[in-house]
């Protein structure tokens, strides 16, 4: 572990019936980072995962484990070699052996004392010590999903993968275990990689996310970067709420909007006279009755504490901001707005000279 | 009542026990009728188990060519009665059959080849015709597996083979014991293919104990063994059931396919092809030549005749046991106490009582019923009866009603669970009741169910051997009895024409079962 990296892609590319699923994917993942692949579905994710876990051939490409290789094109280490745990979407308790059992499983060869110690340990973890003398179908959903967590652990593998792992849950179970997962995962230390098409899930449990589409991924990076600093336009639209204006940069680096002149640190140097994409996200725009540009409420949508109101501009863009909802105000108001963009995240789209 | 008859008339034939037919039984056969009857169970368990599981993993877990047809053909050979291919196969394999024939032609005469009249040939004939069992329960638990069972294996370090082993049989072992408990009863309840080989277990000693000796109190109590056997047998059958529903699986979800690859492929449709072939394909080729070969000889108004019976029979069996049937469902619809539902459960127990114990068990109360009425009307009215109950079919259909309720009732029960109280509620807000009731909502949803519910018992009552040849009137002759008569005497080709009509017969139920197993 000279360099501490337990993972690494390097250009992996799969396909399934002359049909790529996979394209020139690479990652890496250091010694107790916590990964996730975000995406839609078939977006070729949850195949990255079997691929890593030896479940599936791969095309091109080399998979790294430890420094070692793993996978290569005509070669495969089996799974069960591989040292990696894996926590699939429906969990795949064996029905037929108890908690006990089924975290018991991948110990092998391991004195009795020891397993009895390491099972228990890894049950105490997930806080179902318990219910261990239970069979599978007598525990409910959540605790079902965190013997599945028990089970990939206890064997301390050196790379957790996790396909969906909290998508059979109901929503608010979900948000409760993904906090815990995380809290679980850092506690053993563990490196573990995981996919969700779930954003919330993605921000509140990784260290760094993939953002793939049809293969690819788009941009590896932290939750923080992917939200203020998207790397392209698709990103930016997916990632979190917002919208894309049209701008265009001036001499002085501002940029010239349907809000007004913005200015801050922009993401990409451009020359000036440039047409861009601007993000302006919910909370870049305040509600002022006193400021000068108006806006037209389109749509209203109730969220408790906020309203989320999409606004016409007078450019034509439209534009989302979250206010305090005790300002409510119906469709067919016109609004005062004033903008307060600290990062300028432009897209540019070409360069237009002005009569 | 029906069931609860015959069972307690075996257990008091312990009062008066035939003691020197039973001491002679003990000499010379009770040991070897033992020995016999635990070979042939354990024979066959052992080979339905192998055939069964090993079909089953390929056809419902993985995926290679021609899976899907052989997925239904496998069940094929429950068409076919035991004590057909086992005739078929004496036929073809015996010394003067053409594959022993040919091999003398071609290696000389000394050739040896194994002796299909052996402990091996009826445990291998009977394990190629009720391997089905075990495979259709076998192919349901390995089908909501998938792989995923065999991947969660896999990450947690197990090679692909420890993998099965650890997981993916055991996950399937309550399905399997299911259809390996099944297969024990038939084999316990085998009687024509053991006579055909000539290889003496219970069954086949009841029947010489009754019609060679014409002891019907040994014969009772040789039935009582059985039963004793039958009823653990049951007892494990039902549990296993209980701790299926608690094993069902969620896996169940999208369970993908194993894609077998190479010569791995070819093997599995080449290992499939055979069983197929041998259970079924060439058994049936073989029955359509004799039957082709002796069809001017034996179509004639005798076949007619005995066909006719067959049918009249199998269709005066299907309409009482269907009949029965509704009305248990409809009690059982009303009353959901715990005694109505172990009454039922016992009158269903039937299908796991072998028919040579029937026979004795219906025979001997219903003879002391009508010797009963003869007599009382002798003393009382001072009348000359005649016979009411024995010589006639009555005894049959009702040995019939108690052996084949059970398939009978399943099939009206399940469609009747969906008949809800919720619906006949909603029909009685809209003013239908009584006999408009069960006119238009009932009986339109309960067709399909009855629409099966006879022709199981049909096609169940067609096949039957022992029963029908136990009790019968005289001259009642069915096809059944007349391939006994025909292959007792070593004449499989005359035996093949009405064998081919029950193998018809028996091939309705079949599709009707692989209509419901089509569907992935």
């Amino acid at each position: 572990m000279s360099n501490n990296i337990i993972l690494e892609l390097k250009q992996i590319t799969q396909a399934y019936d002359q049909q790529l699923v996979v394209k020139d994917l690479s990652l890496t993942l250091q010694n107790g980072e916590i990964g996730c692949l975000l995406g839609a579905s078939g977006c070729g994710k949850t195949t990255v995962l079997r691929t890593i876990a030896g479940f599936e051939q791969l095309l091109e490409g080399e998979i790294f484990l430890n420094g070692k290789c793993v996978s290569r094109s005509g070669y495969l280490l089996p799974p069960a070699k591989r040292k990696i745990g894996m926590v699939f979407q429906d969990y795949a308790l064996f029905p037929h052996l108890t908690i006990f059992d089924n975290v018991a499983f991948g110990l092998k060869g391991m004195e009795k004392a020891l397993l009895i110690r390491r099972v228990n340990e890894a049950l105490e973890l997930v806080g179902l010590h318990s219910e261990h003398a239970k069979y599978p179908h007598e525990i409910s959903g959540g605790q079902q999903q965190r013997v599945a967590l028990a089970r990939a652990l206890a064997p301390k593998p050196h790379l957790l993968l996790m396909d969906e792992p909290f998508s059979n849950l109901d929503v608010t179970l979900r948000e409760r275990l993904s906090m815990e997962v995380r809290d679980i995962l850092k506690e053993y230390g563990t490196t573990a990689l995981f996919v969700t098409h779930n954003q919330n899930e993605a921000f509140a449990v990784a260290d760094r996310i993939g953002v793939m589409y049809n293969g690819e991924i788009l941009q590896w990076d932290s939750a923080h970067n992917l939200y203020h600093r998207p790397v392209s336009p698709r990103i930016a639209e997916f990632v979190g709420e917002g919208s894309l204006i049209k701008g265009v940069v001036n001499d002085n680096n501002q940029v010239e909007t349907g809000l007004g002149l913005l200015d801050g640190v922009m993401t990409a140097t451009t020359p000036t006279e440039t047409v861009v994409q601007l993000l302006i996200r919910p909370e870049d725009i305040i509600h002022d009755d006193n400021s000068p540009v108006k806006a037209e409420v389109i749509r209203r949508s109730f969220r408790g504490a906020n309203i989320l109101y999409t606004l016409l501009l007078g450019s034509g863009d439209k534009v989302q901001a979250l206010v305090p909802s005790h300002c409510d105000h119906q469709p067919g108001e016109k609004i005062g707005i004033h903008p307060d963009v600290r990062h300028l995240v432009i897209f540019p789209v070409g360069v237009q000279r002005r009569k | 009542m029906l069931v609860l008859v015959p069972l307690s008339v075996l257990a008091f034939a312990w009062l008066e026990p035939a003691w020197d037919i039973w001491k002679h039984l003990q000499e010379t056969l009770l040991s070897r009728l033992l020995l016999n009857t635990l070979i042939l169970v354990l024979g066959v368990s052992t080979g339905t188990l192998l055939l069964g599981v090993s079909l089953a993993w390929l056809t419902g877990a993985c995926d290679f060519p021609g899976r899907k047809h052989f997925s239904w053909s496998l069940l094929l050979p429950l068409a076919m009665p035991t004590y057909v291919l086992a005739f078929v196969s004496l036929g073809i394999f015996d010394y003067s059959g053409p594959v022993q024939t040919q091999m003398r032609e071609w290696f000389g005469r000394g050739v040896w080849f194994p002796d299909m009249r052996s402990a091996g040939g009826v445990v291998l004939v009977m394990s190629l015709a009720l391997y089905p069992y075990v495979y259709l329960l076998a192919r349901n638990a390995f089908r909501t597996q998938g792989k995923r069972a065999l991947e969660a294996a896999e990450s947690l370090g197990c090679t692909p083979v420890q993998g099965f082993f650890r997981v993916v049989l055991p996950m399937a072992r309550p399905w399997i014991a299911g259809g390996v408990t099944l297969v024990i009863m038939e084999a316990l309840a085998d009687f024509g293919a053991v006579s055909i080989f000539n290889y003496d277990t219970f069954t086949t000693a009841i029947y010489k104990t009754w019609f060679g000796f014409f002891s019907l109190p040994a014969a009772a109590q040789l039935s009582s063994l059985l039963v004793a056997m039958v009823f653990l047998l049951v007892a494990l059958e039902q549990r296993l059931r209980k701790r299926m529903r608690f094993a069902q699986s969620r896996l169940a979800a999208q369970a993908e396919r194993i894609e077998l690859t190479g010569s791995r492929r070819w093997l599995a449709t080449g290992y499939c092809s055979l069983v197929l072939s041998i259970a079924f394909l060439v058994p049936a080729l073989q029955l359509l030549i004799w039957s082709l070969e002796v069809f001017h000889e034996e179509f004639d108004s005798r076949y007619l005749s005995l066909l006719g019976h067959s049918l009249l029979l199998g269709l005066i069996a299907a309409v009482l046991i269907t009949a029965v049937a509704l009305l248990l469902a409809y009690t059982g619809r009303r009353h959901q106490d715990r005694l109505t539902h172990g009454l039922i459960r016992t009158a269903t127990l039937g299908y796991a009582l072998p028919g040579t114990v029937l026979a004795v068990g219906i025979f001997i109360p219903l003879a002391w019923l009508d010797n009963f009425i003869i007599n009382l009307a002798r003393s009382v009215f001072g009348l000359e009866i005649p016979q009411l109950l024995q010589g006639t079919i009555m005894i049959m259909l009702l040995a019939y009603i108690v052996r084949f309720m059970a398939a009978g009732f399943k099939s009206i029960d399940s469609s009747m669970h969906r008949v809800t109280t919720n619906i006949d509620e909603a029909s009685r807000l809209m003013g239908l009741r009584g006999i408009k009731l069960l006119a238009r909502v009932h009986l339109p949803m309960l067709r399909g169910g009855i629409f099966t519910a006879l022709t199981l018992a049909f096609v169940d009552v067609m096949k039957e051997m022992p029963i029908t040849l136990m009790t019968r009137p005289f001259g009642w002759d069915t096809l059944a009895v007349k391939i006994f008569e025909l292959t007792s005497e070593g004449e499989w080709e005359r035996a093949a024409l009405p064998a081919l009509a029950l193998l018809l017969s028996g091939l309705i139920p079949i599709i009707l079962l692989m209509r419901e197993t089509d569907r992935d």
